[in-house]
């Protein structure tokens, strides 16, 4: 193994954490379908491929900045979450959690070869001036550490989307709502709250997020009909680390599984980079299987 | 360029005459024959299909413009066109429709595996098959008498890769000793890399580290970080397009500036969408690669033809404009358009074939191998592809090592 001088090591760091945020993005709305629906989304990959190409389709269609189209995405896409909870996953699940993991998994089959069709094989990306920017970050002892300037972007729109979030679930009645079914389904339904809209505005949630996430990757990114599964597998790894539901869970457990991939890939190379993140996956698994922020199993 | 338009205003002529001779010449219309054109246009390597058939077609219009295949006639070439789908399975079931269809002869194919597959499945038919660009040495050591490649193999590309590294380093005053490796973890780039770390430190260069990655890959930073740490004299990539250009950026991004980047086989050093797209990170790139002969004035004309449609000059075109050009001339010496006929024409193939517009010299066909293929050294100079090796086909001289 190499040893590599500390200014090398701390910009993969740096690296890993701005990688890492937007990772927690995407664990954010696992986790939180997770937490309140009690299922795991397996359409989450093929929801993040939509976003992407529906940014993506935005900018070559339209001319859109892939963070301006952030604005029109967000609302489309919590509509079209909503819409898919109330309209297909719900009837179709018939109240039976295991029906509903089956029913995301086919939507996800179906969804990944319709933009097989439509959009083919090949690798997408959009050209923006600032896709290669990189901002200088000043060190003491040597020279200055060279920061993506797009990943900065992502870094800080991840924790904006987290805060607002954190402020939705606890002082709206919305979020009151929100938890009071994640808490208790029976109890929340007997004082009147309406657990179908309540499931679904949640899946909606979890959908924008996923919408967020995709206009931050796109500048530096690219998009074809499974390249959200790359990042899905990722993300189940920071939900299981963070604690099943666990909002600042998925956000911190993003940081460190950024972090980890980095570093392994610096040491291991990007072939065998992805190692580090499983041996953390069984690692937390046998030994904390509620996670760092988890509550129960 | 009125040269273009020579060939075409002929057969306006003839086309004028045959109309004035009709009855006459009804009886003694020649035939046409039938060349089977293989490419992957839908799929992966649709791009890379896109433009073997574009060369194809402008050698198949130039023939029938300049009077079709004299010793048949006067007979027109006629393309049956077959789409490989980026797979072998695509290749050979195209090669079985092609043949029901009665084609004299097949070309193209693109990538080894479809070239492998195509070829033998025309072998069962003694159908002449003629491999555009597949560079896998197994294409031409499998003894089929059908299968002829006119462009080098892996083997002698990656000999002269290393050849004139050397003499390129020693030219310059030997001032890369280090060398980094990154490859893309597939059988292509592993093999590569292997190759490299075998005979690299024979030639005097200490490879510090050969890096993988996979394909597709999500960020080259890690990479490029390790480049930074290592600060290798030379980096040598062999990676697919969209890694490679990735790596470029990142390296632009990072201020990483070796004393030269060595490709051999890249998919992207040697393509003007790169250079178009990203000229700051493809300067002065070097690649060794196919490349069409820049100093034969046919090679310049069908540039102009294939840029006015707004297309991009990549090896593909002329590759294949090349290989339909050595059927025509096998054709003509055949003087018959019978399959047996044509590889035994194809195989006594000599200097006297010169339609062609790569970089090689007088064809010699040794068990299916044009012995004079070879790859030529190319740089990225000032948003153009210029040859720097070898030097009796070179248009420029070599930027090496880079100004700092």
């Amino acid at each position: 193994m190499n040893s590599f001088p500390p200014e090398i090591v701390l910009e993969a760091v740096a690296n890993g954490l701005l990688t890492g945020a937007v990772y927690g993005l995407v664990a954010l709305g696992l986790t939180l379908v997770y937490g309140v629906l009690h299922i795991i989304n397996f359409a989450h990959g093929a929801l993040l491929t939509l976003a992407m190409y529906a940014a993506w389709v935005a900018w070559a269609a339209f001319g859109l900045d892939p963070y301006v189209a952030i604005i029109p995405l967000v609302p489309i896409f919590f509509a079209a979450g909503y819409a898919v909870q109330r309209l297909v996953i719900g009837p179709a699940s018939r109240g039976d959690d295991q029906n509903i993991l089956l029913v995301t998994l086919g939507l996800s089959i179906v969804l990944e070869n319709a933009m097989l069709a439509i959009f083919r094989s090949d690798t997408l990306s959009v050209q923006v001036d600032y896709a290669m920017e990189v901002v200088e970050a000043p060190l003491f002892f040597s020279a200055p550490m060279l920061l993506s300037f797009p990943r900065l972007v992502g870094f800080g729109v991840a924790f904006l989307v987290a805060g607002v979030l954190f402020v939705l679930l606890t002082m709206t009645d919305t979020g009151r709502a929100i938890r009071a079914v994640a808490k208790e389904r029976t109890g929340a339904a007997l004082s009147g709250i309406d657990v179908a809209h309540i499931y679904a505005v949640t899946f909606g949630i979890g959908t924008a997020c996923l919408a967020v996430a995709a206009c931050l990757l796109l500048p530096s990114f690219y998009v074809n009909p499974r390249v959200g599964n790359a990042f899905v597998l990722v993300a189940f790894t920071i939900v299981v680390m963070g604690g099943m539901g666990s909002v600042p869970g998925a956000l911190l457990g993003g940081l460190v599984i950024g972090v980890v991939e980095s570093l392994s890939g610096l040491y291991l190379g990007d072939s065998l980079g992805q190692l580090g993140i499983f041996v953390i996956f069984i690692l937390v698994l046998l030994f904390r299987p509620t996670g760092l922020f988890g509550a129960r199993a | 360029m009125p040269n273009t338009y020579l060939p075409s205003r002929r057969a306006v002529l003839l086309g004028a005459a045959g109309a004035l001779a009709a009855p006459a010449l009804l009886r003694a219309q020649p035939a046409t024959v039938k060349l089977g054109i293989l490419q992957p246009v839908t799929g992966a390597l649709a791009q890379d299909g896109e433009y073997g058939r574009l060369g194809a077609e402008l050698a198949i219009a130039e023939i029938n413009a300049t009077g079709g295949i004299k010793a048949l006639g006067g007979a027109k070439i006629e393309m049956v066109f077959g789409d490989a789908r980026s797979n072998p399975e695509g290749g050979t079931a195209e090669v079985e429709r092609m043949n029901g269809e009665g084609v004299v002869a097949v070309v193209g194919g693109f990538a080894s595996p479809i070239c492998l597959a195509s070829s033998q499945a025309a072998s069962r038919y003694d159908l002449p098959y003629v491999v555009d660009v597949g560079v896998s040495d197994a294409i031409v050591t499998r003894g089929l008498k059908n299968t002829f490649r006119f462009s080098p193999g892996f083997g002698s590309i990656t000999a002269a890769a290393l050849d004139n590294l050397v003499k390129l380093n020693d030219a310059a005053g030997k001032p890369a000793k280090t060398v980094v490796v990154v490859h893309e973890d597939g059988l292509f780039g592993s093999g590569m890399a292997r190759l490299m770390g075998a005979e690299l430190p024979k030639r005097g260069f200490q490879v510090l580290e050969t890096i993988s990655h996979p394909t597709p890959a999500r960020d080259m930073s890690n990479i490029a970080l390790r480049i930074r740490a290592l600060n290798p004299d030379l980096i040598i990539p062999s990676s697919y397009y969209a890694e490679f250009v990735l790596l470029s950026r990142t390296l632009q991004q990072r201020r990483i500036r070796p004393k030269g980047i060595y490709c051999v086989l890249n998919g992207a050093a040697s393509n003007y969408r790169f250079v178009r797209e990203f000229p700051d990170a493809a300067n002065l790139v070097m690649d060794v690669n196919h490349w069409a002969d820049p100093r034969k004035p046919k090679t310049a004309e069908l540039r102009r033809q294939v840029e006015a449609q707004n297309r991009f000059w990549l090896y593909n075109t002329p590759m294949n404009y090349s290989a339909v050009m050595l059927v025509a001339d096998a054709l003509e010496r055949a003087g018959a358009a019978d399959r047996g006929k044509l590889i035994e024409a194809l195989a006594a193939t000599d200097g006297r074939f010169t339609r062609h517009i790569m970089p090689y010299g007088p064809t010699r066909f040794v068990n299916g191998q044009n012995q004079a293929g070879q790859a030529v050294n190319t740089q990225v100079q000032g948003a153009d592809i210029k040859v720097i090796f070898p030097t009796d086909f070179a248009d420029a001289q070599a930027v090496f090592p880079w100004p700092a």
